[in-house]
């Protein structure tokens, strides 16, 4: 399947190469041109240089047609954004934002995207760490 | 009226103050704590401070009771967001929103953000009002009504210069509604002859094809053609 990736960051790279590796083709948008240094040497897809919110720049991407398109940059509104974008103009059949607020995450995620909200997952399994900690009494 | 303004900028802060003298209540979010601390000895209690993209923030602003929100920040993503949580999540009936780069207004458009209002192409609206090059400017869009507001101008060499208003074959819906003379506004009756300056103030369906215009512009000259592509992108506001 053919998969756009908003942001070279760390998820966003770390998705970019694990995609290519499965066998899929894979377009990765960042602003900054020193982020695809991330995606290592010979990565094989392909690393467009501008703003992912920018029509003619996911047109480049071959948003027209892709199967999925993937939001993780650092900004929670640049992410849905682009994932609205994704789906409403261009009709892409699953599209992914990240979003770090759960309640813009829950709000947008009844607009028609799917939204990935690292805080929830953080908070959930911190409690799940901090509970699994020994009590104070079966230590003694 | 009770307004909720997000964005404390240039924009923001004057919209705040002709609230204040149409006697609207209205209150301002701004999410720097430097710009916010200047704009508090003006605004006092009509300022929150905060990120206007956070749903609390929009809450404790009063975004419940709001009769039209404004989303003024810097930041096209923030004002899309903004309109969008205005609209779908609190429902409130209008929604203005700045663009601040242009590339980005079919993205307001596609989110149905009521009305739209961008700077820059504005300017350039200004610009063409100003060059004599360019013989047709859009000057405003009005969405709801699916209208457009141009400029025409009469040029020596346009099949409607001479000609009396009544003979000029115009397409179906497009309205002369003045037209600008020496300065003065001239009702457009249809005995009234044009000239060569005269500048018609139209009223045309949006989008209205440049060559459905060919009783008012001449044939295309080469330097008409760059500013082609200003056609589309419409006037610098939108209502």
């Amino acid at each position: 399947m053919h998969v756009i990736i908003a942001g070279c960051g760390r998820v966003g790279s770390g998705m970019a190469m694990d995609l290519v590796h499965e066998g899929h083709d894979v377009a990765v948008i960042d602003e900054d041109p020193r982020s695809f240094t991330l995606l290592g040497e010979g990565f094989p897809g392909q690393r467009i240089l501008g703003h992912a919110i920018d029509w003619s720049i996911l047109r480049s991407a071959g948003i027209e047609g892709t199967d999925a398109f993937a939001a993780a940059t650092d900004g929670d509104n640049t992410n849905v954004v682009c994932a609205l974008i994704a789906v409403r103009a261009f009709e892409v059949p699953c599209a992914v934002a990240r979003v770090y607020d759960p309640r813009r995450a829950e709000v947008f995620a009844r607009m028609g995207i799917r939204t990935v909200c690292p805080t929830d997952e953080t908070t959930a399994m911190m409690l799940e760490a901090v509970r699994a900690c020994p009590l104070p009494s079966e230590g003694a | 009226m009770f307004v909720l303004i997000v964005g404390g900028g240039k924009v923001g802060l004057n919209v705040a103050r002709s609230l204040t003298l149409l006697h609207h209540d209205f209150v301002v979010v701004e999410q720097r704590r430097s710009r916010y601390d200047i704009l508090h000895h003006e605004l006092e209690d009509h300022l929150r401070f905060g990120d206007g993209t956070e749903l609390w923030v929009l809450e404790a602003a009063g975004i419940g009771k709001a009769d039209l929100v404004v989303a003024v920040t810097g930041d096209d993503e923030d004002n899309v967001v903004i309109a969008q949580l205005a609209k779908h999540e609190y429902g409130v009936p209008k929604v203005v929103a700045r663009v601040n780069d242009p590339r980005n207004q079919q993205t307001f458009d596609l989110l149905d953000v009521d009305a739209t209002v961008c700077a820059s192409s504005l300017v350039v609206s200004l610009i063409q009002h100003e060059l004599p090059v360019h013989q047709f400017v859009p000057l405003l869009s009005l969405k709801r009504e699916d209208l457009e507001i141009a400029e025409i101008e009469v040029s020596e060499d346009s099949p409607a210069a001479y000609l009396p208003v009544a003979e000029i074959a115009l397409p179906p819906g497009v309205l002369i509604g003045a037209i600008l003379r020496e300065g003065v506004a001239v009702p457009p009756g249809g005995e009234v002859e044009l000239r060569p300056g005269d500048q018609l103030l139209c009223l045309l369906p949006r989008r209205t094809e440049r060559s459905l215009l060919s009783s008012l512009l001449p044939e295309r000259r080469p330097q008409d053609v760059q500013s082609e592509t200003y056609i589309d992108t419409g006037a610098g506001a939108r209502g």
